[in-house]
């Protein structure tokens, strides 16, 4: 599907990355008003470590270098510490732009290929629906081992004394291993998520069609 | 006749000096007629005992005054008593706020305050009372030149003031390059859209004025005369010319588009769709608010601006200059295509981007909002490929030459200033067999000086860009918009209501002979002794506002209209004839004459020092303020500008046995402080041949300095007087002390 997204938006913008976000990624319509005046890259303190900084994003999104945006790994290093937000002379959200992009360049499948971030997302969000509450020992072991069997049983080992004490004080309990506690109503829970990822095809289907 | 002084025992001065001496020093050293002590003289009571000695009949009436208490900056209202001859003797600032108390200090601040009293004292006794010369004018109608919107709104503000205004405009229209706009940037909240020019309006309300008179077609073939009473000759290339009479010139002469054909680079002239920002205005108002289309007839449905095309750039035959308007007029363009068609690609490729003004920044942002692309980049060149363009460029974010496609490229071109002759150019470009199109004067001044209004820099007339914006070196005559410095149409239009106020200031003036800025009220003004002249013309060549002219055999003629009382003149005299009535070579002379110099075993040195009554002088009352300690040898005379000193008083101080002497005037060249533009400049090219005299008198050279001081170096200004003192205690006191 998300190919298939993928073509049909570049079909339908023609080299007009602009307004493609604009129109298309969460807070995107905000993205014409950067002015380039660079504070945000020197405000982010992962900065250094990004191939590309915001500003740069910004201006790469004028110059029509899609494939180059949406396939980075860039804003997938936001940590969301806000600094950028707070200093913009133009008060871009900038923030809220970085995740959007992301968002956006998941769906559309053109995603940065074992990018960290993006792996626990995912892990956190169909852990998280499964039963309307996230299952921490799960979700921790998940990460334990999101790098292969040997790893995980590596960090698994280095982590027992603090696995021991939390149960120790209740702050974990092994029984979560055992599908673990969910919300009241799981069915109503499953409902609204399934209506809620209609709605969103429909939006994406009716701007997809729209030409 | 009789001269009157008073002590002012308040604020200090009575508990740290001795006043009992000082009135004996005033009377039997300064003898003037007495000396009356009072212990708060800036009040009522203190004032009105002076005003009763002035209103005194017979025998004790007091016709000049002796005010010894604080800086003549101080009080200027209390101590204020109009054209009486008044010379302030600065006991607070000048002493006892800078010497420190104790016992061991008290014997050379007491002959700090006497030296001071006797140099007042001398000083008014060469003073007399100023009056007006007789030769003023009054005549309420300004003369405008060019008929742009800046004219016309300085026409009409003049009008609404109740004066007359007339409009000479060399083209057969008005309106200027405004009234060539399709829109202009936007005046007033939400400053998000382009609005109407309202130059048509503008030209019915000229048009209906009975105040104002239009000439088109016109050229000022000469001007003659001063202010309120210029007498000027208006040719018109269609009919008779006219002879008129003017009180105030306001020259807005405003810029020609710089010519786009020096850019070859970005295919102007090689093809029809590299168009300037003025051509795409015409552009504009054919279409309405219709489709804009090219040369071609095609739609524009990609269009580029280049920013910064050819300004803001040290290559050959471009302007070295921002014109201020351009990023905003490009703003201004985007949004024509984008308002009759947001699907048009509009992109402005920008260096740096500024767009000046109160809404600018609002402007900028709503262009944002209407989708006009903005990129960072400087375009190197711009190909033409059939009726195609492709725009060559290299992004200053990304850092890497790329390129766009483009169906219109606009240039942003700069403009040059209409101001006319250059006249301090030098001469010989004829002899190195360089062709030159003569530039045309536009006032046809009949000054000796020359034709037009000195220009500073890059041939914009020459005005102080903070303090005296519309102030030329031409008295009653101001420039505004474009001419003075790049600007764009709001900006221009205020200019012009601040202008013709300076104008009418400068009718209002003139009437009565008074002085203009920075001198304002002051009705002295220069005259000489002409059985001492020797024609030697440099009082004319110095004057920084052109106001001397030359008769037949050579001698000066003082305009007193056009002069602003610096007193260049006088210091540049080599014979010192040159005199105001209350300011001359012997107002100054006496005072340091009348320091008393202790012998050379004294080891109590003299240092005179000459301060610019505009900015030094106050630097060192604010240090003063600070009771910032100053050395007790020091002696200081104000100067209106540091342009009059004569080195005459140079050589009698040396000669009389000062140990050293230390000028302190404004900052010269083209980033100026001076007050009188040139007037220190003329003194630091003066006192750079004060060495010879030196060297005759086998003095140290190191006895003279010449410093730029300007009003907030209220530290360092007291430094360079240290330094002075360290400099004497160096090399020794003056052999000539008798």
């Amino acid at each position: 599907m998300s190919t298939a997204v993928n073509q049909a938006m570049v079909e339908k913008y023609k080299g007009n990355f602009l307004k493609e976000v604009t129109e298309n990624v969460e807070e995107g319509n905000w993205v014409k008003m950067c002015m380039q005046c660079g504070v945000c890259s020197g405000s982010c303190p992962l900065g250094p470590h990004w191939d590309h900084p915001p500003q740069e994003i910004f201006m790469m999104i004028r110059a029509n270098k899609r494939e180059e945006v949406l396939s980075s790994t860039s804003m997938w290093m936001c940590t969301s510490c806000y600094n950028c937000i707070a200093r913009c002379p133009r008060g871009l959200p900038i923030t809220h732009i970085m995740h959007g992009l992301a968002h956006y360049s998941k769906r559309i499948g053109l995603k940065p290929k074992n990018q960290p971030t993006e792996k626990f997302g995912q892990m956190f969000w169909d852990n998280l629906t499964k039963k309307g509450r996230v299952n921490e020992l799960k979700l921790g072991l998940g990460l334990y081992f999101k790098d292969g069997f040997a790893e995980g049983v590596k960090v698994a080992m280095s982590k027992q004394k603090l696995g021991m004490n939390m149960m120790k004080a209740k702050r974990m309990s092994p029984m979560e291993m055992l599908g673990g506690h969910g919300v009241s109503d799981l069915a109503g829970f499953h409902a609204m998520l399934k209506k809620a990822e209609e709605l969103e095809a429909a939006r994406v289907g009716e701007n997809t069609d729209k030409k | 006749m009789k001269i009157g002084g008073y002590l002012c025992t308040g604020c200090g001065i009575g508990d740290r000096l001795d006043t009992k001496s000082l009135e004996t020093v005033a009377v039997r050293e300064g003898r003037i007629g007495f000396c009356k002590t009072h212990d708060f003289l800036c009040s009522q009571a203190g004032v009105d005992m002076i005003n009763a000695d002035l209103a005194a009949e017979g025998d004790d009436k007091v016709t000049k005054l002796v005010i010894m208490a604080c800086s003549r900056r101080a009080k200027t209202e209390a101590f204020n008593f109009g054209a009486v001859p008044t010379a302030r003797v600065n006991l607070r600032e000048g002493v006892i706020w800078i010497r420190p108390e104790g016992s061991e200090h008290e014997e050379t601040t007491q002959e700090m305050a006497a030296d001071y009293i006797r140099m007042g004292c001398a000083e008014v006794k060469a003073m007399h009372q100023a009056d007006a010369s007789g030769e003023q004018g009054k005549n309420n109608h300004i003369m405008i030149v060019g008929g742009g919107v800046t004219g016309m709104t300085a026409a009409l503000e003049a009008s609404k003031a109740g004066y007359y205004a007339s409009i000479i405009e060399k083209s057969d229209r008005l309106g200027g390059v405004m009234g060539q706009l399709h829109k202009r940037h936007p005046l007033r909240s939400p400053y998000q859209h382009p609005q109407d020019t309202g130059v048509a309006a503008m030209i019915a309300a000229v048009e209906a004025d009975d105040k104002i008179t239009v000439y088109l077609n016109s050229k000022v073939a000469s001007t003659s005369g001063a202010p309120g009473r210029f007498n000027v000759t208006i040719a018109s290339s269609v009919g008779a010319g006219t002879q008129a009479e003017f009180g105030a010139i306001v020259q807005a002469t405003g810029f020609t588009p710089y010519d786009a054909n020096n850019l070859p680079e970005f295919s102007y002239g090689k093809s029809a769709n590299v168009v300037t920002q003025l051509e795409l205005e015409a552009m504009a108002q054919a279409a309405g608010d219709g489709a804009i289309k090219r040369a071609d007839g095609k739609e524009v449905k990609n269009v580029v601006f280049v920013q910064c095309a050819g300004q803001r750039s040290e290559k050959e035959g471009h302007l070295s200059w921002c014109s201020g308007h351009c990023c905003s007029t490009s703003v201004k363009q985007a949004m024509y295509f984008k308002d009759s068609n947001p699907e048009i690609e509009t992109t402005i490729l920008f260096d740096d981007l500024r767009t000046p003004g109160a809404g600018g920044e609002n402007f900028y942002r709503s262009a944002q909002d209407k989708m006009v692309t903005f990129r960072k980049g400087k375009v190197s060149t711009v190909e033409a490929a059939g009726s195609d363009l492709k725009v060559n460029f290299k992004d200053l974010i990304l850092n890497e030459d790329t390129h766009m496609e483009a169906d219109l490229v606009v240039l942003a071109t700069g403009m040059m200033p209409n101001a006319g002759v250059n006249i301090d150019a030098p001469k010989d470009d004829a002899a190195n067999g360089e062709v030159k199109v003569p530039v045309e004067s536009i006032l046809n001044l009949q000054y000796r000086q020359g034709p037009d209004v000195p220009q500073l820099v890059n041939g914009f007339a020459d005005s102080h860009f903070i303090c005296f914006p519309y102030e030329t070196r031409r008295t009653g005559i101001y420039t505004a918009g474009p001419v003075r410095r790049p600007m764009d149409g709001g900006q221009a239009q205020t200019d012009a209501m601040g202008a013709v106020m300076k104008a009418i200031q400068a009718i209002e003036n003139s009437a009565i002979g008074r002085a203009a800025h920075p001198r304002s009220g002051d009705l002295s003004f220069p005259s000489f002794r002409k059985e001492g002249c020797t024609q030697c013309k440099r009082c004319t060549v110095e004057c920084p506002f052109g106001a001397i002219n030359e008769d037949e055999k050579g001698y000066p003629q003082y305009n007193e209209a056009r002069c602003r009382r610096c007193g260049t003149c006088m210091g540049a005299c080599p014979v010192q004839v040159i005199s105001f009535k209350n300011y001359s070579i012997e107002t100054v002379g006496a005072q340091l004459k009348a320091v008393e110099v202790p012998d050379e075993y004294s080891e109590k040195p003299r240092i005179l020092v000459l301060a610019c009554e505009n900015d030094a002088y106050p630097a060192l009352d604010m240090a003063a303020m600070k009771r910032n300690e100053s050395s007790a040898f020091i002696r200081v005379i104000p100067v209106r500008c540091l342009g009059s000193t004569n080195t005459i008083w140079i050589k009698d101080a040396l000669g009389s046995g000062y140990d050293g002497v230390v000028m302190m005037g404004c900052k010269k060249g083209v980033d100026y402080q001076c007050h009188f533009v040139k007037g220190s400049e003329m003194a630091h090219v003066r006192m750079a041949k004060i060495g010879d005299t030196l060297s005759t008198m086998n003095l140290e050279s190191e006895r003279v300095a010449v410093h730029e001081v300007a009003i907030t170096d209220i530290d360092r200004a007291p430094k360079l007087l240290d330094e002075m003192v360290e400099v004497i205690n160096r090399v020794g006191m003056s052999p000539f002390k008798f």
